[in-house]
């Protein structure tokens, strides 16, 4: 077999070198940076820092609504995950069965794909608007009075159906390319052992789905987590009030609208602490179920 | 026609000669839709009466991140000549010190005369501790009571002056088919202004004017805890209605005619009268008799514009300029009915007044008339840091202690508890 060989042998360090400065740049400095100011105080203006040790990580953890917005965040991560790979799964097995029309039925269900956190945010806020809002009104129907801005968890949950509908799309592509890469053969050979399609599903295509299925949970559980903002942002309206938030959106919220960048630094190191914890357990614990092909 | 192409190119060459020798200046600003409108408008009023300077408007965001972009800028040197800051972000650029130029020094400066007829409760608000006026009171509204005429009539009561009078005539509005009261703002109208209404203090060192070292909240107090307990109360009974942190939220049921009364600002006084279907008017904002015999005046909302320092001395003539300019009687009076804003100096009151514009708009005296009621030792304003998160924590109890998840007692443990720690946290900055 013919092996591939650089010449030098810092040839392959220098084809390296262009990704690894976008890393220190984009991730490196900003993280030494943001651990280096979580153990001082800022003046906004001139920047200068009084040392202060660990008091912005007390102070942060704490805070009566710490606990409130970390249990929050789990809960939400936990069910915009599940319930935008479930329903995603579900739309592909359904579009992967239909053999007429299947174009029109794939773009449709990509179609939200398209739209900006910030614009599913504001559909958001008026379909669930607490006065004009037509779900808050089809909901009234089975007696819940639903009062998103006003009520802790009815705001939560309008956030998570916002959140979990406009990831829908990406995992449905994914699933939909990862059935559509299943040898037909395989499936073939499969009808003819097991006559039933749930049990087919459930021990060979699931299963060999599961790459891409792992592959989703991660970058879904970073969704829910960081990348939620800018709805979290535009359904609150800037305006927390005694609404849920996420721990990035409380970040954000510190730093950001309050000007309080030691507090605000801390915070972002713990959840880059627990977010590495998070990598490393997935990696460890589940991939070792996953097999590649 | 070649004549005609070199005159014109000449003509061309001259104006843009006068245009460089202009000397330009910027403003940041968070005022957008129609205050957008109006605050061009005054900028381009302020190029044509002179032509030395030339002032361009630009529209930042809101107000937390117009001062965010401030500092950004100004940390990178960059900064605007002038910025808008609202006041709860006011002690954080009066305390960042150097970093702006008081509007009184920057006037006498360059040479022109301070005013003296400023209205006690706009100016008092971004002076410091000795009473030199800091920021340039800009947009600047109180707390009053709109209410909605047909509805009163209809349940056959008066607007309220005191709460005391509120609770005798609610249930005859619950009656007649209405939520009887909403409020837009509850820390600026049912904390800050509160505490000003009736003449409690509300932080120590002088309401946090004396300095940020040792500046605690005031709040958990029998005068506004049970004022609280009577909201919540309210709420449980139908007789005041909550819809959460947003201003909007709240003015909607107003507008549609579902509430009868709203708290809401004296600037607010331009947008009812475009999106309100029904004849409305205005009245003060109540108080709670059994506190106080006699009302005290409410301070004011809304932001002030701030001189940055770190420019070259003729732009800060040219903000001098425009800072003379502003508070001078027309503009203000323009202002006045473009937006609602209550003008900031008694000359452009009576300006207005002579024009006869209170006899067409009644309504729109209410806000500055409450600003010139008698004042106390408490009602100059405050000056506390962090305060845009002190805010979000009031929001958040108070928030708490309507959907029943904390009582009144627990939701200001927690409001003075954390406050203060916030109140330390930013004066170990302003230390450094």
């Amino acid at each position: 077999m013919h092996k591939a060989q650089f010449q030098s042998p810092l040839y392959p360090y220098l084809l390296l070198l262009p990704q690894m400065a976008i890393v220190a740049v984009f991730f490196l400095w900003p993280s030494a940076e943001a651990v280096r100011s979580s153990f001082f105080l800022q003046d906004p203006f001139f920047g200068n820092e009084t040392f202060v040790g660990i008091d912005n990580y007390t102070d942060a953890v704490t805070r009566s609504d710490y606990g409130r917005a970390a249990w929050f965040t789990f809960l939400f991560t936990v069910v915009v995950t599940f319930f935008s790979l479930g329903i995603a799964l579900l739309l592909a097995v359904a579009a992967d069965n239909v053999l007429r029309g299947q174009g029109p039925y794939k773009t449709l269900l990509m179609w939200v794909y398209a739209i900006a956190p910030p614009v599913a945010g504001l559909i958001g806020i008026m379909l669930f608007d607490q006065h004009i809002g037509p779900i808050v009104d089809f909901v009234a129907l089975f007696g819940w009075d639903m009062r998103v801005g006003v009520d802790y968890w009815d705001t939560g949950i309008a956030m998570m159906i916002v959140a979990t509908w406009k990831q829908i799309p990406v995992n449905f592509i994914f699933f939909l390319s990862g059935l559509q890469s299943i040898p037909k053969g395989v499936r073939e050979a499969a009808s003819i052992d097991n006559p039933s399609p749930s049990g087919r599903f459930w021990t060979i295509i699931f299963p060999l789905l599961a790459p891409t299925s792992f592959f989703l949970m991660i970058i879904n559980i970073t969704y829910a987590f960081f990348e939620t903002f800018g709805i979290v942002d535009v359904m609150l309206k800037g305006e927390p009030g005694n609404n849920p938030v996420t721990l990035v959106y409380k970040v954000f919220l510190d730093g950001f609208r309050g000007n309080d960048l030691g507090g605000s630094s801390a915070q972002s190191v713990i959840l880059m602490v627990f977010v590495l914890a998070l990598t490393i357990i997935q990696f460890r614990l589940i991939e070792r179920r996953v097999h590649y092909t | 026609m070649w004549k005609t192409l070199l005159a014109a190119s000449a003509l061309a060459l001259t104006t843009a000669a006068a245009q460089a020798e202009k000397i330009e200046i910027e403003l940041w600003h968070a005022m957008g839709g129609a205050l957008g409108e109006a605050t061009n408008a005054v900028a381009e009023q302020f190029n044509a009466s002179q032509d030395k300077y030339n002032l361009t408007p630009v529209y930042k965001g809101n107000y937390e991140e117009t001062l965010t972009a401030t500092i950004a800028a100004f940390r990178a040197g960059e900064q605007p000549n002038i910025v808008q800051v609202f006041d709860a972000g006011a002690a954080t650029i009066i305390g960042a010190e150097g970093a702006v130029i008081p509007a009184q020094d920057l006037i006498e400066n360059a040479g022109f005369e301070f005013g003296t007829d400023y209205i006690p409760g706009v100016a008092n608000f971004y002076a410091d501790e000795n009473g030199k006026m800091v920021g340039m009171p800009f947009n600047s509204s109180t707390p009053i009571l709109y209410y909605n005429v047909e509805a009163l009539e209809e349940a056959g009561v008066e607007p309220p002056t005191t709460w005391e009078e509120f609770q005798e005539i609610a249930p005859a509005l619950k009656e007649a088919g209405y939520v009887p009261m909403a409020q837009s703002h509850l820390p600026w109208i049912f904390t800050e202004n509160f505490m000003s209404r009736h003449n409690l203090q509300f932080a120590t060192n002088a309401n946090g004017y004396e300095g940020a070292e040792g500046t605690e909240l005031l709040i958990n107090v029998e005068p506004i805890k049970a004022h609280f307990t009577a909201v919540k109360e309210w709420i449980d009974a139908g007789l005041f209605g909550y819809y959460g942190t947003g201003w909007g939220d709240n003015q909607a049921p107003f507008e549609n005619g579902e509430v009868a009364m709203w708290l809401g600002s004296s600037g607010s006084f331009g947008g009812l009268k475009q999106s309100a279907d029904f004849e409305f008017s205005a009245t003060y904002l109540p108080y709670w008799e059994a506190v106080t015999e006699e009302p005290y005046n409410t301070f004011i909302g809304g932001a002030a514009l701030f001189a940055m320092s770190g420019q070259p001395e003729e732009e800060n003539e040219a903000a001098a300029a425009f800072f003379q300019f502003l508070s001078s009687p027309e503009p203000q009076v323009f202002w006045h009915k473009e937006t609602g804003y209550v003008p900031i100096t008694a000359t452009a009151y009576e300006l207005a007044k002579a024009e006869g514009y209170y006899d067409e708009e009644p309504a729109a005296e209410v806000g500055i008339n409450q600003l010139q009621q008698p004042g106390g030792d408490w009602t100059k304003g405050y000056r506390m840091g962090f305060y845009v998160q002190i805010r979000d924590v009031m929001n958040r109890e108070y928030g708490r202690i309507f959907s029943g998840e904390a009582t009144v007692d627990e939701a200001f443990g927690i409001i003075e508890e954390e406050g203060n720690r916030l109140l330390e946290r930013f004066a170990q900055t302003q230390s450094g």
